[in-house]
């Protein structure tokens, strides 16, 4: 890495930390004035009738949140922003697992639908109607066959995995899309290209139509690797295990009113686990695709 | 029945190329049905540098595909190297250079060249070996590891032919290869391009419609007319020197007026 990308990434972390204190401070001045609303309605008649008011216990002010992080839950001895870690890593195992199949099967998809224009005519409003389920509609459906029906499997069925399968659901769809838009990139000179060459199709797709598709590919990549997050979280709610982001934060929204710094750190944990997977998939991809002439956009 | 023993002389087809009564028709049947070429005879011998000359619609591309076997004829046979264009084409028998480059920018310069080699399923180490052989070929030594990115326009087609040349094919296709670059560049490309066809004594079939460009560089000039792509006729052309000083010579003029001739008659039919 040299001298002036280092300078470069240290500029993007400067930027970043920048925007972090601009949000807080964002944050604590509309909790500011929100609050004021409530104090004297009469100095902002109007703006006070439209925007909502604040209090405490909606808007805990950041100093709470930042010391929610380091108080321990009564009973408990350890620090809330280690238990949230400890939740955030399950969460990410499970998005990672989901990730993975998500993009075998997207490529899967992908690799077959764009072999016959007849199938990918045929085949894509299917892929797309898949979207349109509800995922808290096949959530149980999927943790109780995991529980009763995965017992062919040579490994035992965790619970965890049906929240990763969940989660795959959510991934592969991307991966298979921008992954046909990818496959289908190449030029028809490159095409003829191969063709002179009497490239067998595999060759073709391995050698031109694979490699063209990086692009589009990682850009799948980083909208699914978001996705697996959520779709963890949202598998954990609503499949009912235990463990994980998902969990914690439905706890916490329970007892919302006795600790509602605690809720704002379990949400912050899972946008931080977000950015977290989307950084990796870049890193991955400027390791991957780096081209000359072309900037890694981090 | 005896058996004959097998004979010891290699039979080697007289012709490159051999053409005969083809006819294309691009959506037959259809209301946009349209005569590519119209009944095209052509022979191309061993060692020949010919040149498909004629303005756009001529079909002359199309009977360069046909050659590769990237289109079929509607009638008639293409044969290459004494089989048919699709046999020749399995047979690596040619390579195609396109008018774009058509490099591979996730691969530096040597891999782009050894990509037919790889198909082909080399060895790395003989691979390399080529490709640095051709690198040589192309006077791109330096520039093995370059990203296709970095190159100009006349560095980049001078690495499409080193990739073409890669398997050292019997016979090299060119559509349009120098069309996209400038008049400096495309004169040294038309050099580099003589100096590579006689210390490979490759067959060469050569679409352009440059004028200059196909006297300075073939032995045959064939001029083609548009709507429907006929043959108008084949010119031998002879400059003796193959050099740059043949662009200067009282015989390059007078050929390029000749074939100007025959495309003004085709043009005002």
């Amino acid at each position: 890495m040299g001298l002036k990308r280092l300078r470069g990434s240290l500029r993007q972390v400067i930027v970043f930390s920048l925007f972090v204190v601009l949000l807080m401070a964002g944050y604590s001045a509309y909790k500011g004035f929100g609050q004021s609303i409530d104090d004297a309605q009469t100095d902002w008649p109007v703006v006070g009738s439209i925007l909502p008011r604040t209090d405490d216990l909606t808007m805990p002010s950041v100093f709470e949140i930042i010391a929610g992080v380091f108080a321990e839950p009564r009973g408990l001895n350890e620090a809330f922003g280690s238990i949230v870690l400890r939740e955030a890593a399950i969460t990410l195992r499970e998005a990672a697992v989901g990730f993975s199949v998500g993009v075998i099967v997207g490529l899967t998809i992908a690799i077959v639908l764009s072999s016959s224009q007849l199938l990918e005519r045929a085949l894509v409003p299917h892929v797309i109607a898949s979207q349109t389920i509800p995922l808290i509609a096949i959530a149980p459906i999927v943790v109780i066959w995991g529980r009763k029906n995965m017992d062919f499997l040579p490994w035992e069925w965790h619970d965890w995995m049906s929240v990763s399968l969940i989660a795959t659901y959510l991934t592969f769809f991307p991966v298979a899309i921008n992954g046909l838009r990818g496959l289908h990139s190449p030029s028809s000179e490159a095409l003829e290209l191969m063709d002179s060459y009497a490239a067998r199709r595999g060759q073709t797709l391995w050698r031109l139509r694979l490699p063209a598709s990086l692009p589009y590919l990682f850009s799948a990549f980083k909208i699914a690797a978001t996705a697996s997050v959520v779709g963890a979280i949202v598998g954990e709610i609503s499949a009912g295990v235990t463990g994980g982001l998902g969990r914690r934060i439905l706890l916490e929204a329970q007892r919302y009113t006795t600790g509602p710094e605690r809720l704002y750190v379990a949400v912050l944990g899972a946008a931080a686990l977000g950015i977290f997977v989307f950084l990796c998939i870049s890193l991955l991809e400027y390791s991957l695709v780096r081209r000359k002439g072309t900037e890694a956009i981090l | 029945m005896t058996a004959d023993p097998t004979p010891a002389v290699e039979i080697r087809p007289a012709s490159a190329v051999e053409i005969s009564g083809v006819t294309k028709v691009f959506n037959p049947g259809g209301t946009n049905e349209v005569l590519a070429l119209d009944n095209i005879d052509l022979n191309v011998d061993a060692g020949d540098f010919v040149t498909l000359i004629g303005p756009s619609g001529c079909g002359k591309s199309t009977l360069l595909r046909l050659v590769a076997a990237l289109v079929d004829s509607t009638s008639g046979t293409v044969l290459v190297n004494g089989k048919t264009a699709d046999q020749a084409r399995l047979d690596r028998d040619y390579s195609m250079v396109f008018q774009k480059a058509g490099l591979f920018d996730w691969r530096d310069v040597s891999r782009n060249i050894e990509l037919p080699l790889e198909l082909m399923g080399w060895k790395a180490a003989d691979r390399r070996r080529r490709s640095a052989e051709m690198l040589e070929l192309v006077k791109l030594v330096d520039f093995a590891h370059h990203h296709p990115l970095e190159l100009s326009g006349g560095m980049a087609q001078r690495v499409a032919i080193a990739r073409a040349m890669s398997f050292k094919p019997a016979l090299l296709l060119m559509d349009e290869p120098f069309g996209a670059l400038d008049e400096m560049t495309r004169e040294h490309m038309q050099n580099e391009l003589l100096r590579i066809w006689s210390e490979t004594e490759t067959t060469v079939i050569f679409v352009t419609h440059s004028i200059s460009e196909a006297v300075f560089l073939s032995t045959k000039v064939v001029v083609m007319s548009p709507r429907p792509g006929r043959i108008a006729a084949v010119i031998d052309n002879d400059l003796g020197t193959r050099d740059d000083t043949a662009r200067d010579t009282p015989q390059f003029f007078a050929n390029v007026s000749a074939v100007r001739r025959v495309l003004r008659a085709g043009e005002s039919q």
